[in-house]
């Protein structure tokens, strides 16, 4: 490995040009190489804080195909109408100018464990000390049947955000009177457990406004959902009669979509719908099981440095690992992020590596001026990141509350955007 | 740092009897004794008052925005004075309502009360502390600590600002190093004991935000030190 290591230095080419053979990109003067797939919660900040704190001792460079970043997070609250789809989204300028990474804007494709090395669509060839991944998810085959990737410009999943956001939201726009707007929910564990009763909320608040005898109807695998008794009290303040979520035990597990048709059956009961929201089963980002570090649908990982349960060398943050206890969300990854890379500065230029911690809080909006949060902290035990200790919202809390934990979301986004773009 | 005064952590409140003075707008000052909790995080009234992390509020009725003395004010309300911003009711309900509708850039980072009843009473709670009438409280036996008293030993801990600044991500999450705020406060460059101060109202549970008592109880004595001394000096 070491002579892998070896035959790269010196050998860095131009970042342009197309060559037949795979390019070896940045030169190793000696510094320490840390490569970051996935430019999201967990990969920008982890990129921004190994660059920022390690004093330009580690070389630090972050593959991410986008040039903007849409956030998942309150664009939820765009299809509600209180958010603009430009105000979530992020470039990557402030990470290459103000910190030194080096960022690619490329999708990784392959991972040589005993190389270390990373290769890209693009061409190139990346060598490693340490790699980080923080992929984010993608959607389980044949979870809902009669869905796949291919149909979600019609039946859209908008659980990675940005067009499929815009999709949506033109979709329920176009609703006829009176007409249905569908969810079909996700099993656990998925990305940002109260992400769908959160959509549903804005979706209501929206049609409220411009279709008030539409309909919605979720079918939903689970028994229960975070923060269910905070939603279903809003949906009955707000939202009365509007919406109908049919659980597993009425067969909200037994769902099959016909995307030409625009139908969705539940326990075999066809209903005609106008819009069909599809947020299936998920599963690690791509990259992770073609690095051959997932164990079923995830990457599990050691609680204290986020390191790969299979290859020490190789850390996975955010949605993408298995890691106990914390829900998938923006601040985990964020949290996760930050610990991983004290770690990761500590081995490779001997800095002082200070125990784990870790924390998560979740605010959604069920209606203007109503916000809710759910959150708790963490520690790093043998065996997982372990729950320590936790809060939520109440229900029958005053306006006063509820606006004040709206206007302190709007704080925690821009708190969050800057601590992962600088 | 050297400039901040000694920290009493007391703010003084009168309880009961404050009821003597109907102010001019028709507040209740009981009920805006109560409604001060809410500003008793910053500021100090009543007898013993200083300026913490805003300034000392004793007679700022009738005077010239900005003039707590040895208060270091920001630009923005310094501005507005010079261009003859003075407290009386007018000016202050204005002010509470939403304070960076009157002044823009102030650092007060307070949501604002809409609610003209909740500003009357606080107001006519403040003018209790103003001169005429002539009814400022004499102190200790009708004065009560609202806000929080931090042992001595605890706050003279010396935090380690390395540790501070890997514990900060903590709050970074939330809170901008930048010192930016929006529906979120800023916590950059506080005196390290009202910074301390602060985070053990939180673990003691007599600040009641529920993130906030959730993160600071898991910080001991040593990383709330540790936290504050980084945070003091940041940037
Ligand atoms: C509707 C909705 C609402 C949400 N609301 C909240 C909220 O309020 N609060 C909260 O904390 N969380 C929220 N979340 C969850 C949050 O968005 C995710 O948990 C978070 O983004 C996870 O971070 P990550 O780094 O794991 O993945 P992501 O942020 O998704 O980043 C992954 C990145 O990796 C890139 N990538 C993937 N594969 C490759 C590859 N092979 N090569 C290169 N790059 C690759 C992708 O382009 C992407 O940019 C919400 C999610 C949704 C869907």
């Amino acid at each position: 490995m070491t002579l892998n290591r070896r035959a790269f230095v010196g050998s860095a080419v131009a970042a342009t040009g197309v060559l037949a053979a795979p390019m070896v990109m940045g030169a190793s003067h000696g510094r320490a190489k840390v490569v970051v797939v996935g430019g999201g919660a967990g990969g920008a900040t982890v990129a921004r804080y190994l660059a920022k704190d390690s004093n330009g001792e580690i070389d630090v460079t972050l593959i991410e195909p986008t040039r903007q970043y849409y956030t998942c997070f309150f664009s939820n609250l765009y299809l509600g109408g209180f958010r603009t789809i430009e105000s979530l989204g992020h470039s990557y300028g402030g990470l290459a100018a103000q910190y030194g990474i080096n960022v690619v804007h490329d999708w990784a494709i392959g991972v040589d464990r005993d190389a270390k090395t990373v290769s890209t669509a693009g061409g190139y060839m990346l060598p490693y000390d340490r790699l980080i991944l923080s992929p984010g998810i993608d959607f389980v085959e044949g979870a809902v049947a009669g869905w796949d990737v291919a149909a979600q410009n019609k039946m859209p999943h908008a659980y990675k955000a940005g067009s499929q956001s815009e999709l949506l939201k033109a979709q329920i726009e176009a609703m006829p009177q009176g007409g249905t707007y569908a969810m079909v929910a996700p099993p656990n564990p998925f990305r940002c457990p109260p992400g769908p009763y959160e959509r549903v909320s804005m979706v209501a608040h929206l049609l409220k406004q411009i279709n008030p005898t539409a309909k919605i109807l979720i079918a939903d695998p689970k028994e229960a959902f975070s923060k269910q008794g905070l939603f279903e009290e809003g949906w009955n303040t707000h939202y009365a009669g509007m919406i109908e979520r049919i659980g597993p035990d009425f067969g909200g597990a037994n769902v099959e979509v016909d995307p030409e048709a625009m139908t969705l059956s539940i326990d075999g009961d066809v209903n005609n719908v106008d819009v069909c929201n599809v947020i299936p089963a998920m599963k690690a980002g791509r990259i992770a099981d073609i690095a051959g570090i997932t164990e079923g649908n995830w990457a599990p990982v050691n609680a204290a440095d986020l390191s790969s349960k299979m290859d020490a060398n190789i850390h996975v943050l955010g949605d993408a690992c298995a890691q106990g206890d914390m829900p998938k969300s923006g601040f985990s990854a964020n949290s996760q992020a930050k610990v991983c890379a004290n770690a990761v500065r500590g081995v490779l230029t001997g800095s002082t590596v200070f125990p784990a911690r870790f924390a998560n809080t979740c605010w959604s909006l069920i209606d203007t001026n109503d916000g809710v949060k759910v959150g708790a902290t963490y520690e790093a035990t043998d065996e997982k990141i372990a729950k320590v200790d936790g809060f939520i919202s109440e229900t029958g809390e005053s306006a006063q509350v509820r606006q004040a934990t709206f206007e302190e979301s709007v704080g925690w986004y821009d708190g969050i955007a800057a601590d992962m773009f600088g | 740092m050297t400039s901040w005064p000694a920290i009493t952590c007391t703010v003084v409140a009168l309880v009961g009897g404050a009821t003597m003075a109907r102010a001019e707008a028709g507040g209740d000052p009981d009920r805006g004794a109560e409604m001060f909790r809410q500003c008793a995080g910053c500021h100090q009234v009543g007898s013993g008052a200083k300026n913490a992390i805003g300034p000392q509020l004793n007679g700022i009725f009738d005077r010239s925005a900005a003039r707590a003395e040895g208060f270091a004010y920001s630009d923005g309300l310094v501005r507005a004075a010079t261009n003859g911003l003075a407290w009386d009711f007018d000016s202050l309900d204005a002010y509470i309502e939403n304070p960076r509708a009157l002044v823009s850039q102030t650092r007060m980072n307070f949501r604002g009360l809409p609610n003209q009843q909740d500003r009357d009473d606080l107001l006519a709670f403040l003018r209790i502390y103003s001169a005429s009438p002539s009814d400022i409280p004499e102190s200790a036996p009708t004065a009560q600590a609202v806000d929080h008293e931090v042992a001595p030993e605890i706050l003279a801990i010396v935090g380690d600002p390395t540790y501070g600044e890997y514990l900060s991500g903590e709050c970074t999450s939330c809170h901008q190093t930048s010192g930016a705020a929006n529906g979120i406060p800023s916590i950059t460059n506080w005196p390290a004991e009202y910074f301390v101060t602060a985070m053990h109202a939180y673990k003691d549970d007599v600040r009641t935000h529920p993130v906030m008592q959730m993160m600071a109880k898991r910080l001991s004595n040593e990383e709330v030190a540790a936290l504050a001394a980084y945070f003091e000096d940041v940037e």
